[in-house]
């Protein structure tokens, strides 16, 4: 029974939070590795776009409750809005690239000057978000909230730890794979997604095969914004809504998609999840866990928590360097400019 | 690596001891002076010091930033965290001991952080001294995770102690009180102490890599100074930090000074802030100048001419003998430690360190618009860009608030869009200087006076 409790209480804070949160990172570390694998520069402005399309969302979610909706069944309205949101981010970033990127592909720049012009995006993209929503949590979530919640689960099963699953939490890893499967179908399946890759491998055996260099860039912006989209209403849903904590998130996404490899989406995917395990995992207090494992009269003093939990940067960046170190490649071999 | 894609030298200038202060150079500091001194008409003169004081510590940063990116081609974004370790050393410098604390527990404190070092010293050392097999994993986890709780049944027994001590006032261990002046250079050693780390581990690699690297460092070292209590209060902020400068309510209470403000008939506590604010800026100017002659003696020097080598062509540079690597490691640290000095001094103007204040847009990305506005690899053009990017970056707000208020004019009262658009007049600025870079780096990528 102690053993069993033990599971469900690590299950219900680290498992699940770190699943659902893994999940989030490896969308927008995928956002992130495509426009790295495509356009061959690190998009510093890739928090402010989730931060964006987010923004859409809620604003057409808001204007779905005052019409009065209240989710579609157990889900929450935001899903509605998603496909909004992800068109206006797609015109935003598409519009951004004819303003700005597509002047250096012309001069072939130097990434860095890239990384300095999405550094000016970024400023843009913050300005317009903080203007229109404002700097303050915004929540945007309805529809039913547990899919099990913890009073139920102890109900059901009488075991003394409760285990909550919330619909968000569910969503975000159903959503997630659903992601990932369309766009690596995408990929490996369409000969667009064929293209792009081999875009990404030989960029001048590929124009001399006779793709299209701007359709190319095209489509990978588009996929950006959808995934970017998708990765902020799913981590607003799940936390909350706030300009500043989506910008700060740009350091675990880039950390798990240099972990995974840059330029390789399975390596972001796995990336993410090594970066929220290793986060959730070393700020989690095991107190609990442990004193339902140990024998009588062992139970541990102190909390058992290896970092407190305002040091999370401190993981992604302790793990970055460590790739960095050992492996600058990532886990799974990614492209070194 | 060179700012410019397009980049065509001048064939006039090809000379490197070429004059980097020229008539252009001289037009648009007129013009930014300028504007500080409208300012003083349009506004008051006590706002246009204000500015010009932060304008100073601000051109300090983009001098290092400069020195960094101009002279070697690295991409550091992580200014934010060498700027808060210099507000650090502020605290630490200046505030006087807390006795008590240091009874309470402050040996232990030290005695931790010691163990904590010499953890990483050992396990990095059993990394390099042992052959590499199974055998050197294992020994190396051992280490660490011995090391790891050793560390924190010292360290954790000490600050729960010494924070215990009056949390209401104190509650950490004080600085030691020295002059505040002298946390100026010790905030560079201190962001010098960090580049050398950050250099070590990430230099080398590619440029992409350090941006991130550092972008992470600063948030660390933010979150740091938030939730290390013992250290430096956290987010409970350390305030009245000794001055280098009177304090206006002795001038005002200083019978000379009274006499001399009465002669040239000003109003004594206008004229004692003046005053104040005035010390502060010849101080900073003071430190200015002799960072720029500096870096313009180095610009010029031998090194200054291998360092642009080493950025236009590291491939070559190496082939000639240069120690590319070690290099970068040593401009960088020197980049971070004028940084780390601006920090302290941004912390001695304001008497205070507030850790929730440090943002990256404002400390870390503002000082790249700064230095890609004024025009990377040119001192002064970092300069003149510190100064007018933080006049920009202080005016746009009434001026975004001013022309809200003319599109609402026509607007009534109460309208919710009205309100709205008045109250978000403020992230205006973001726009604003999110729109001047990209403007300058695609018409004119080699900023307002480009380098010679």
């Amino acid at each position: 029974m102690d053993f069993l409790n033990a599971f469900v209480a690590l299950l219900n804070f680290v498992i699940i939070p770190a699943t659902a949160y893994g999940a989030q990172l490896a969308l927008g570390a995928l956002g992130v590795t495509l426009i790295y694998g495509i356009l061959r520069f690190s998009n510093f402005a890739h928090g402010d776009t989730m931060a964006f399309g987010t923004m859409v969302v809620i604003l057409c979610t808001w204007g779905l409750q005052a019409l009065g909706m209240d989710g579609i069944g157990p889900l929450p309205t935001a899903l509605l809005a998603l496909p909004v949101g992800i068109a206006a981010t797609g015109l935003l970033v598409i519009g951004t690239d004819r303003a700005v990127y597509r002047f250096y592909r012309t001069q072939k720049a130097k990434p860095v000057i890239y990384v300095i012009a999405s550094l000016g995006v970024m400023f843009i993209m913050n300005g317009i978000v903080r203007f229109i929503i404002g700097v303050d949590d915004q929540r945007f979530g309805d529809g039913e909230r547990f899919i099990i919640s913890a009073r139920t689960f102890r109900e059901m099963t009488g075991l003394e730890e409760g285990l909550a699953f919330r619909t968000s939490q569910g969503l975000t890893i159903a959503v997630a794979v659903i992601a990932v499967v369309l766009l690596f179908w995408f990929l490996n399946r369409t000969r667009t997604g064929k293209s792009m890759r081999a875009f990404s491998d030989n960029e001048d055996l590929a124009l001399l095969s006779g793709i299209n260099p701007e359709r190319v860039v095209m489509i990978t912006w588009l996929i950006v914004a959808a995934l970017a989209t998708t990765a902020g209403v799913l981590y607003g849903l799940d936390k909350s809504f706030k300009p500043f904590t989506y910008f700060q998130l740009l350091l675990p996404i880039f950390a798990a998609a240099i972990v995974g490899g840059l330029g390789n989406p399975v390596g972001a995917i796995l990336g993410g999840f090594v970066i929220a395990f290793s986060e959730v995992g070393v700020t989690y207090a095991f107190r609990k866990v442990v004193t339902y494992l140990a024998p009588g009269g062992w139970e541990p003093e102190g909390l058992l928590q290896l970092l407190s939990t305002d040091y999370k940067f401190a993981v992604s960046f302790g793990i970055l360097l460590i790739v960095l170190l050992f492996r600058p490649t990532g886990i799974m071999k990614g492209k070194s400019v | 690596m060179s700012t410019a894609p397009d980049q065509t030298r001048p064939a006039t200038s090809g000379l490197p001891a070429a004059q980097s202060f020229d008539r252009r150079a001289a037009l648009l500091f007129a013009l930014v002076a300028l504007l500080f001194i409208g300012t003083g008409f349009m506004q008051s003169w006590n706002t246009t010091l204000t500015i010009l004081n932060m304008g100073l510590v601000s051109a300090i940063m983009a001098l290092g930033v400069n020195m960094q990116w101009g002279y070697a081609g690295l991409f550091n974004v992580g200014i934010m965290g060498f700027v808060a370790l210099g507000g650090l050393a502020a605290v630490l410098v200046s505030m006087p001991p807390v006795g008590e604390a240091w009874a309470a527990g402050g040996l232990r404190v030290l005695l931790g952080l010691v163990l904590g070092a010499a953890t990483i010293v050992a396990a990095i050392l059993a990394y390099m001294r042992l052959p590499v097999g199974r055998m050197r994993t294992l020994a190396m986890l051992v280490i660490l995770v011995g090391g790891f709780i050793l560390y924190r049944r010292v360290f954790d027994a000490g600050v729960a102690a010494v924070e215990a001590i009056d949390p209401a006032t104190t509650g950490y261990l004080g600085g030691l009180g020295l002059p505040i002046i002298l946390a100026w250079p010790v905030g560079g050693l201190l962001a010098a102490g960090a580049a050398w780390i950050i250099g070590k581990t990430a230099l080398g690699l590619r440029s992409d890599y350090l941006a991130i690297a550092t972008l992470g460092i600063s948030e660390i070292i933010i979150a740091v100074l938030k939730n290390e209590d013992w250290l430096a209060r956290g987010v409970k902020n350390v305030t009245g930090l000794p001055r280098p400068v009177p304090y206006e309510i002795d001038l005002q209470a200083n019978e000379r000074f009274l006499a001399f403000a009465d002669r040239i008939g000003a109003d004594p506590v206008t004229f004692s802030s003046i005053t104040v604010k005035l010390s502060y800026a010849a101080l900073f100017v003071v430190v200015l100048l002799t960072l720029i002659w500096l870096s313009e003696k180095a610009w010029n020097s031998p090194w200054g001419r291998m360092m642009r080598a080493i950025r236009d062509n590291e491939v070559s540079a190496s082939a000639m003998g240069k120690d590319v690597k070690a290099r970068h490691l040593q401009v960088f640290i020197l980049g971070s430690a004028i940084v780390g000095m601006a920090g302290a001094m941004m912390t001695t103007l304001d008497s205070q360190l507030v850790p929730g204040t440090y943002q990256p847009l404002r400390f870390t990305f503002l000082v790249w618009v700064m230095v890609i506005v004024g025009g990377s690899g040119n001192n002064w053009g970092a300069v003149l860009g510190g100064f007018l990017i933080w006049w920009l970056w202080i005016q746009v707000e009434p001026l975004g608030t001013l022309l809200m208020q003319g599109i609402t004019a026509g607007m009534s009262e109460d309208a919710w869009l009205r309100n709205h658009l008045l109250d978000s007049a403020a992230y205006m600025r973001l726009f604003t200087m999110g729109v001047i870079l990209l403007l300058v780096l695609r018409f004119s990528p080699r900023g307002l006076i480009p380098e010679r």
